[in-house]
């Protein structure tokens, strides 16, 4: 079985700055760093592979220096590791993308392995959508398992995972068959630090390149025209000037209370 | 009375032969280790091992020192009587020392008898320590009480000798006993004045008694010499000329090339002299009585770790000699043998043991080398390293704090970029300084300071990088190598020549590290710069401070222990305010760790008394008005460790923060 982990090259920075004239990100001198919930992912692809000996895909759709992000997973131990990247795949949004994703998925499907599990992050922290993995399920007709902070079982011969979700203020435990697509969260594991040797290792291993033409879509679908989505405006919300409270070196029991009083008055803490 | 050489020449081949096996069975284990160059310099290397080996310095530093001190001359001494003895008991006729001339007898009779109590009495009192107040708990080990007792065996049997052969002479010479050993008595005084103790008829019997029990004593002592921790005999000589030559403040360098292995986790991928250090260790244990893992309940104790190292050797030997994976790991928690991985993180990396080790064992970069196959080979550490590592090696700075703040703290300023056409020095103002709240304020007195004497100065800002010394120290040395080769091309390209550094972690790293990546940079602690300031008159005091009243100063090991700077700051605070600062009980090169080198700033501490607290309560003895530093680290470890004291009405300032109250306000 394969599992195929989608990872992604995202800037590295909170404070990303929007260009306000053509709404798009100030990616300037921003290093690039794997979207933190994919390293979730990706561990825990490597983690079933450890355990059950399943073989690990890593791939990325985005710009040739993405390959960096795949080279990362290469040193983390993915067994292939393939970059998605082709002009008409630019500018694309979440559907556009997931398309892309899902022809990269059922081409490993049929050519390398079948593909048991896709592994997402729960979204990337530059788009923040979280609509990609969903997107890849529902175009493959993989069962869709959002928000997994726990994987319970994986059950290969039963043809099965059972997966525990976070949603808010509860957890759901949920069963379903294979192939399924999983969107994990930072609390499912700690990502593995990679190990010496196979970094070395990974500097000259191969990131295969697929553009349109190993995947041949229908350029509709894909890129710029295959995006429905349009983007009017972004812009970084106005915060509200914050109030200083007391003096909290001088008086800090006093301003605690006060600042338990004001969050009371504002119905802010739970009683 | 003569010795019975049928019997004693096979004892002494066999004796002979059973410490010529022993000996090469543990040299050739030397011979496992790799490579490494230690026979540069010869000239410097007989002149260390002359000073530390024979003049025995580093020993005599301690109390008990000069016991051990006596017992190693008068061994030397003893050398001469016991080869005698030896040739003796070989020809029992020919060789006897009288048979020499008398000026040459006379004093070497002398000398070996006088040798022969000094060195009873120094084992005795070495027995008694040992039994009173040994050490260590754990030194008061058979073996030991074995050996002493074996040496004051030696001795006495050969004041039983020299007396009966006295006697026997006066005896037969029908002399006046009186005058015959008042005369013995000026070459042999204390065989002398036993042999007029002793009864005639029985001469022969105690002679024999002790020609035999000093034969066989001695034989024992050879063959059970390369056996025991008293192999340092024949070994701490040549350790001594061994040693590294520069201070031990850095560790080597690895090759990133595939297929290589990385750090250390069996024996035999220590380098040889890793492995001589192991057998030259006495368990003297000054190295766990300095060492701060050790004193405040860790698991760490650098004896340990040599012993361990060397027990490894001696189980796994066989199956390494034929290339095969040793049976007892090196790294684990399998007893003897074995170095857990709980005192492998452990170490603070402050120097304390190699700094107390008399025959200079090096114990801090065969911790890092563990570390380095932990995290190299096997990526194990405490978890909370992956996020520093992750950091260093994403922002370059301990937090993950975006690169773009580093030049934040110096706020309104008017700070230069530098420039190697219109700035001198290069400060370097590390990730402390750059973005620790704390030491900000350290980075803004200095950067005051240097503009109230004219100094030339400019910063990297962004351009600044970590400079590693977290990572090296915790054993990844794969992301220093890439860090020190970024900022070894950032230097180089910008022409940077003189650093100043407010760090003494960044201070060794640009100063020592950097050296292996051939850049040869003038680096100077900001302490040393303000003293230099001062004295050169770039500096004018008007007035003195006595804000901070009553000053107590700690010593950065990386700044004192690891680079020999102990006056600097001491100077510093005697200008700014007149008068020399309080000493702590441990202090200089005797001085105990704050708690944080070595990468132990990052991590949590689990086990035991917690260091900066250990130290704190030092330092409260003193009864300080202020804690004076010359490190960001010390500075965060002791506000720390007075605020969970509840003392933090006590202040903690660095050097440059105490020159600025005297200079700026």
């Amino acid at each position: 079985m394969l599992i195929v982990c989608c990872i992604k090259q995202v800037p590295d920075t909170t404070q990303v700055q929007i260009d306000p004239v053509t709404n798009t990100l100030v990616r300037d001198g921003i290093p690039f760093i794997v979207n933190p919930y994919d390293t979730h992912a990706l561990e825990e692809a490597l983690r079933l592979k450890d355990r059950f000996g399943c073989k690990v895909a890593a791939i990325s759709m985005g710009p040739p220096n993405a390959e960096g992000t795949l080279k990362k997973a290469l040193a983390l131990g993915v067994d292939y590791a393939i970059l998605l990247s082709d002009r008409v795949f630019g500018g694309a949004d979440t559907l556009a993308t997931s398309n892309v994703l899902s022809a990269a998925i059922s081409k490993l499907d049929s050519e390398v392995d079948k593909v048991g599990l896709v592994l997402c992050g729960k979204q990337t922290i530059d788009g923040d959508t979280a609509q990609v993995g969903p997107g890849i399920a529902s175009r493959l007709g993989f069962q869709q398992l959002t928000l997994v902070d726990k994987v319970v079982d994986f059950d290969l011969s039963g043809n099965k995972i059972r997966v525990s979700r976070k949603l808010e203020g509860r957890h759901e435990i949920v069963e379903a068959p294979l192939p399924a697509m999983l969107t994990v969260v930072r609390e499912l594991n700690r990502p593995r630090y990679p190990k010496v040797p196979m970094r070395l290792a990974a500097v000259d291993a191969v990131v295969e390149l697929w553009n349109n033409q190993v995947l041949k879509l229908d350029e509709q679908k894909i890129g710029l025209k295959g995006s429905p989505t349009w983007v009017s405006k972004i812009f970084s919300p106005e915060r509200d000037k914050g109030e200083i409270l007391g003096d909290g070196y001088a008086d800090p029991e006093g301003t605690a209370a006060l600042l338990i009083e004001k969050l009371m008055a504002k119905d802010m803490l739970p009683l | 009375m003569t010795p019975n050489p049928t019997i004693f020449i096979p004892l002494l081949l066999a004796a002979l032969a059973v410490f010529a096996w022993s000996c090469w069975k543990r040299f050739s284990l030397i011979s496992l280790g790799q490579a490494e160059e230690r026979f540069d310099n010869i000239g410097t290397r007989i002149k260390d091992m002359l000073l530390y080996a024979f003049g025995q310095k580093r020993v005599l530093a301690k109390p008990f020192g000069f016991n051990h001190f006596v017992i190693f001359w008068t061994f030397i001494i003893l050398i001469v009587a016991n080869t005698e003895f030896i040739l003796n008991g070989i020809f029992p006729h020919t060789i006897k020392l009288i048979k020499l001339p008398f000026e040459l007898y006379v004093p070497l009779a002398f000398m070996i008898d006088i040798a022969s109590l000094l060195a009873l009495v120094a084992v005795s009192v070495a027995a008694v320590r040992r039994i009173i107040a040994p050490p260590y708990p754990e030194a008061r080990t058979p073996e030991a009480f074995f050996i002493l007792g074996l040496i004051a065996i030696l001795m006495l049997a050969s004041f039983g000798l020299n007396a009966t052969e006295l006697a026997n002479v006066m005896f037969k010479s029908n002399a006046d006993p009186a005058s015959f050993l008042f005369t013995a008595q000026k070459i042999m005084p204390v065989s002398a004045q036993l042999a007029g103790m002793l009864p005639q008829m029985h001469l022969g019997t105690i002679h024999t008694i002790s020609w035999w029990a000093h034969a066989l004593s001695l034989l024992a002592f050879i063959c059970y010499l390369p056996n025991s921790k008293h192999m340092h005999i024949l070994t701490a000589i040549p350790n001594c000329f061994f040693m590294r030559l520069e201070k031990p403040n850095t560790q080597i360098r690895e090759d990133f090339a595939i297929g290589n292995s990385f750090g250390v986790d069996q024996v035999d991928r220590y380098s040889w002299k890793d492995l001589l250090d192991s057998f030259s260790c006495t368990e003297c244990g000054r190295c766990q009585n300095v060492c701060p893992a050790t004193i405040t309940g860790k698991p760490l104790n650098p004896r340990g770790v040599i012993h361990d190292i060397k027990v490894n050797l001696l189980k796994n030997c066989s199956r390494l000699k034929m290339g095969e994976k040793p049976e007892t790991p090196l790294i684990g928690d399998n007893g003897e043998g074995s170095i857990s991985e709980e005192a492998i993180w452990g170490c603070t990396t402050c120097g304390a043991c190699m700094e107390a080790c008399p025959v200079f064992i090096e114990q801090m970069p065969k911790i890092i080398q563990l570390r380095r196959h932990l995290v190299e080979t096997d990526a194990r550490f405490p978890e909370e390293l992956l996020n520093l590592f992750e950091n260093m090696e994403g922002r370059s700075n301990p937090w993950g704090i975006a690169p773009t703040e580093r030049s934040k703290w110096c706020g309104q300023m008017n700070v230069k970029t530098f420039d190697k056409e219109t700035t001198e020095y290069l400060f370097y103002v590390g990730c402390a300084g750059s973005f620790d709240s704390r030491s900000k304020h350290v980075s803004v007195a200095l950067a005051q300071l240097l503009d109230r004497a004219g100094v030339s100065w400019g910063i990297l800002g962004k351009d600044e990088k970590c400079c590693g010394d977290s990572v090296r120290r915790l054993g990844n040395e794969f992301v220093f190598d890439r860090m020190a080769r970024e900022n070894v091309a950032t230097f180089i390209e910008k022409g940077i020549k003189k650093v100043i550094t407010q760090c003494p972690h960044c201070f060794t790293t640009l100063k020592n590290d950097y050296r292996q990546y051939g850049l040869e940079l003038e680096v100077i602690h900001h302490s040393e710069l303000l003293r230099n300031l001062v004295q050169d008159g770039y500096l004018k005091l008007e007035k003195t401070t006595q804000e901070m009243g009553a000053l107590l100063i700690h010593d950065s090991c990386y700044l004192g222990r690891h680079n020999d700077v102990y006056d600097a700051p001491r100077e510093v605070i005697q200008a700014a305010t007149g008068n020399a600062p309080a000493e702590m009980e441990r202090n200089r090169n005797n001085a105990f760790c704050c708690g944080a080198g070595g990468g132990r700033m990052w991590m949590e501490e689990h086990t035991g008394e917690r260091i900066n607290l250990t130290r704190v309560k030092e330092a409260l003895l003193k009864k300080p008005d202020t804690i004076c530093v010359a490190c960001p680290y010390c500075l965060t470890m002791f506000e720390d460790g007075l605020k969970d004291l509840k003392a933090d009405n006590i202040i903690v300032r660095d050097v440059a923060e105490v020159m600025a109250e005297a200079v700026l306000r």
